[in-house]
């Protein structure tokens, strides 16, 4: 029969949340990082006075604001998810879940998007004190926003400080309890981190890109003085991040991992691929896990190093799947299985890309050897793919609970009928591909453009009047020096 | 103070920040929803820059309203969302589509391109209002509830009713916009503003009209709110109050003797010189009208509705969260949104004045 074949609304409900949330990310991972970048890159300038700082922040503002906006836009739509397609989650969680909510727009996003049109619009109009504020203020409102929402997901993954009432209904008892909970602090850190290091891959790569170009316009090797001063700035800076941060990103990693072991022990063996409790466990580098056989098939091992890698101990015990019960182990678990190698292996190629860069620059040569751009350019997207699967891992496995043991995903979902659900669903595929599409395509035309001296920004060149009350020009002749406008202090 | 009255603090902190959402985001969605009206390219690029660093800001007031219902009233949130499911979605796609046009616009490489990114604003804007005003009255007309719960179907808000309150939410944003860009703009782009928001003016009230002439037949107690005495006297200033705000919006927006003059005898009405502030401060009197109207409309509605949160069955103290989410939350509202407004209140300020072609960060 076809209907038996349509999917039911809860799958519905569940794919719809996992497409439009997956394609959220992607925007605050950038702009998380982004903003940092811009205040550090403005914050540079003015302290050293170096144009090409200022040249890279006009460059990298645009981007940012298309990536922002996509952000609001695609973050909106969760906020209202919550509700539309989990109800009962909502009814349930909303005493505790609710304020965290609450803070992040009351601490975070006003700020940001209230001082964003001072950070887009106001260069020429403020102050540079004021301008910088305003961009600091921005980037700190995505760590806030970040501490926030990352508090919630914690607390759906290590619930903590709260009771239940006779309805069903999670009661807040201890909001310490509830904002710390054990899984929040490393996945603050951890995710953050992630969000630095998919900017700095995004950065490098754009440099790179532009450095391997002017090398094939010259047609020859050409030496790094030679070189556009503001690509080999932002490569430099963006190697610097990988170098530094993408080994202390696998110590978070692990510490997290650690973390999950006490606390959600089935995601860590699907994470493994261990079915069968075991002291000494091996590490399986690949293999095939079998929902159904219930083993993991063509193991790829490495005897002890389970057990040496999650209990620091050569014969610490692990449990496996099989040592709890069918309905409470992740649903997918060659999903968890996959997307957590596909992080870590990423992970491990950006330490890598870190590493041979501090060589490089060692023997001077970080700017001239076109097979380390190509590698750092093919790197470019790899924070957002290890980003994306970090996410998928630890989510997947979560299931088969939103609350993690305590409320079912089959529980929470919405009195929506599927036919609504699906339509619902094939509306945000295609608006999301279209409208996405487009931004990701036009922020790659802007990647695409070199970074010039003089870079065209948020000032103009000719005076900007804020008419009416202040007939004043906030830009004074006497201060374009070289057709270029300089704020007013 | 008991977990009910400060439920009812919630419930008037909610309900205020869903006014400065509509208000806020009715404007810059008002824009939009003129742009087929608007021609001149350069226009459009005024009309646009006119609302672009304000817009964020303007839509995360819906956030607010959103999550402060999860949080506050997490009954409410659970029952509204599923029963206006279709038209929240279809709100949320077109605020997509009005939200990164504000960029892409600017982006586009061919002409061809940012007609299309033109479409997308002005149509995303027109979708968002309609989509609103559809929620706006199907929650009005009462939604069915049971066992904590939506009871109803997929298609249960699409109703005559529900589509005049779109129609209507439209008009409404229409006219804000108009009065915004007739605020902000100077020369032939304010001429037309003038007349839209004068059209939009009488379409509008006449939509009020319409929606107050029904509403009492929806549901028992509304009647009983707006005929009785003596909750009557209560509620008479409101009618006679939009009367009276009607006659100052038009007058305002009259072609009078005296502001002819004073283009011709005042060159800084041209491109060369900021006008006087007393211009600028004149041209905000229609906005602040609409203001008005938006105000008395949206507080009739309240009156109608006290205290019912999803009419007919749930009212804000069933809806409510325990006292201890309440208390958390409020403790930090009560801190934020002071501060929120004066530094919203700041950027406008910094953005005042009127707009001119070629301005921008693009």
């Amino acid at each position: 029969m076809l209907w038996d074949a349509f999917p039911s609304a809860l799958d519905l409900a569940r794919f719809q949340f996992a497409f439009t949330v997956t394609f959220h990310f992607l925007f605050p991972a950038l702009t998380i990082g982004l903003a940092s970048y811009l205040a550090v890159l403005e914050g540079l300038w003015l302290w050293t006075k170096r144009e090409a700082y200022l040249d890279l922040f006009r460059y990298w503002l645009k981007p940012f604001a298309v990536n922002f906006a996509m952000g609001v836009v695609s973050g909106i739509v969760l906020s209202y998810q919550f509700g539309t397609n989990w109800s009962v989650f909502a009814d349930r969680t909303g005493p505790v879940l609710g304020p965290l909510l609450g803070y992040e727009v009351l601490t975070a996003f006003f700020l940001e998007a209230g001082f964003l049109g001072v950070m887009l619009f106001g260069l020429g109009r403020v102050g540079r004190g004021l301008h910088f504020t305003a961009t600091c203020l921005v980037a700190i409102g995505t760590l806030i926003s970040a501490f926030w929402i990352l508090a919630a997901n914690s607390w759906m993954q290590t619930p903590a400080g709260y009771s239940t009432a006779p309805d069903g209904r999670f009661m807040p008892e201890d909001w310490w309890q509830i904002i710390f909970n054990p899984s929040f602090p490393f996945r603050f850190l951890h995710t953050v981190t992630g969000a630095y290091l998919t900017t700095a891959m995004i950065v490098g790569a754009v440099g790179a890109w532009h450095l391997l170009r002017e090398r094939r316009e010259a047609g020859m090797a050409l030496p790094s003085s030679a070189l556009n001063e503001r690509s080999r700035l932002m490569f430099s800076m963006a190697m610097w991040m990988a170098a530094a941060v993408a080994p202390a990103q696998a110590v978070f990693g692990d510490l997290q991992g650690l973390w999950a072991l006490h606390y959600q022990p089935q995601k860590v063996a699907a994470m493994e691929g261990h079915w069968e409790t075991q002291r000494g466990a091996p590490l399986i580098l690949f293999g095939l896990p079998d929902m159904e056989r219930e083993e993991t098939r063509m193991a790829v091992e490495i005897p002890r190093l389970g057990s040496v890698i999650l209990r620091h101990d050569w014969d610490g015990e692990i449990l496996g799947l099989k040592a709890f019960p069918p309905d409470a182990r992740p649903t997918n678990v060659p999903l968890v299985f996959w997307s957590f190698r596909i992080m870590v292996g990423i992970g491990l190629l950006m330490i890598a890309l870190g590493l041979v860069s501090l060589w490089l620059r060692w023997r001077r040569r970080l700017y001239t050897v076109p097979w380390f751009h190509r590698w750092a350019v093919a790197m470019g997207p790899s924070g957002l793919i290890a980003v994306t699967f970090g996410w998928i891992t630890t989510e997947a496995g979560r299931q088969p609970f939103t609350v993690y043991g305590m409320l079912r995903t089959a529980d929470s979902v919405s009195p929506i009928a599927a036919p609504a659900v699906a339509t619902s669903l094939a509306m945000f595929i295609v608006v999301y591909f279209v409208v996405f599409g487009a931004g990701i395509w036009y922020l790659l035309r802007l990647f695409a453009q070199a970074p010039r001296s003089h870079e065209p920004g948020p000032a103009l060149g000719e005076p900007i009047r804020t008419a009416g009350i202040t007939p004043a020009p906030s830009v004074r002749p006497d201060r374009v020096q070289g057709g270029r406008p300089q704020p007013v202090e | 103070m008991g977990a009910e009255s400060i439920a009812t603090v919630w419930a008037l902190l909610i309900a205020t920040a869903v006014f400065l959402y509509v208000v806020m985001d009715g404007f810059d969605l008002g824009v939009g929803i003129l742009f087929p009206a608007i021609h001149a390219r350069e226009h459009r690029d005024v009309a646009v820059n006119s609302v672009a660093p304000v817009w964020d800001g303007n839509e995360t007031w819906l956030v607010l309203g959103g999550g402060g219902l999860f949080a506050v009233f997490p009954l409410a949130y659970a029952v509204i969302l599923p029963a206006l499911y279709m038209p929240l979605i279809i709100m949320l796609l077109a605020l997509i589509f009005r939200g990164v046009s504000f960029e892409m616009r600017f982006r586009a490489e061919t002409r061809a391109q940012q007609l299309w990114w033109d479409w997308s604003f002005s149509g995303g804007s027109m979708v968002a209002a309609f989509a609103q005003g559809i929620a706006l009255g199907a929650l009005v007309q009462g939604i069915a509830v049971e066992e904590r719960a939506y009871a109803g179907g997929w298609w249960d808000w699409l109703t005559p009713f529900s589509v005049l309150t779109g129609l209507a939410l439209m008009a409404g944003y229409g006219m804000l916009g108009a009065c915004w860009l007739y605020w902000k703009t100077e020369g032939e782009l304010q001429d037309q503003a003038r007349r839209l928001a004068r059209r939009l003016g009488g379409l509008t009230l006449f939509f009020i009209a319409a929606v107050s002439a029904i509403m009492p037949f929806l549901q028992p107690e509304f009647r009983a709110r707006w005929f009785d005495f003596p909750a009557l006297i209560a509620a008479l200033p409101v009618p006679v109050l939009v009367v009276l705000l009607a006659w100052r919006y038009f007058r305002a927006l009259a072609d009078t003797p005296e502001t002819e003059a004073a283009g011709a005898e005042h060159p800084h009405l041209s491109h060369d010189a900021p006008p006087p502030q007393r211009f600028v401060w004149r041209d905000s009197i229609p906005f602040a009208c609409a203001l008005g109207l938006f105000f008395l409309s949206y507080t009739g509605l309240g009156i109608s509705m006290w205290p019912m949160m999803v009419p007919p069955e749930i009212t804000i103290w069933d809806a409510a969260a325990p006292r201890s989410t309440q208390i958390f939350l409020l403790v930090g509202a009560a801190v934020l949104i002071p501060i929120i407004l004066i530094y919203t209140g700041y950027v406008y300020w910094l953005f005042r004045g009127k707009i001119r072609a070629g301005e921008g960060y693009h």
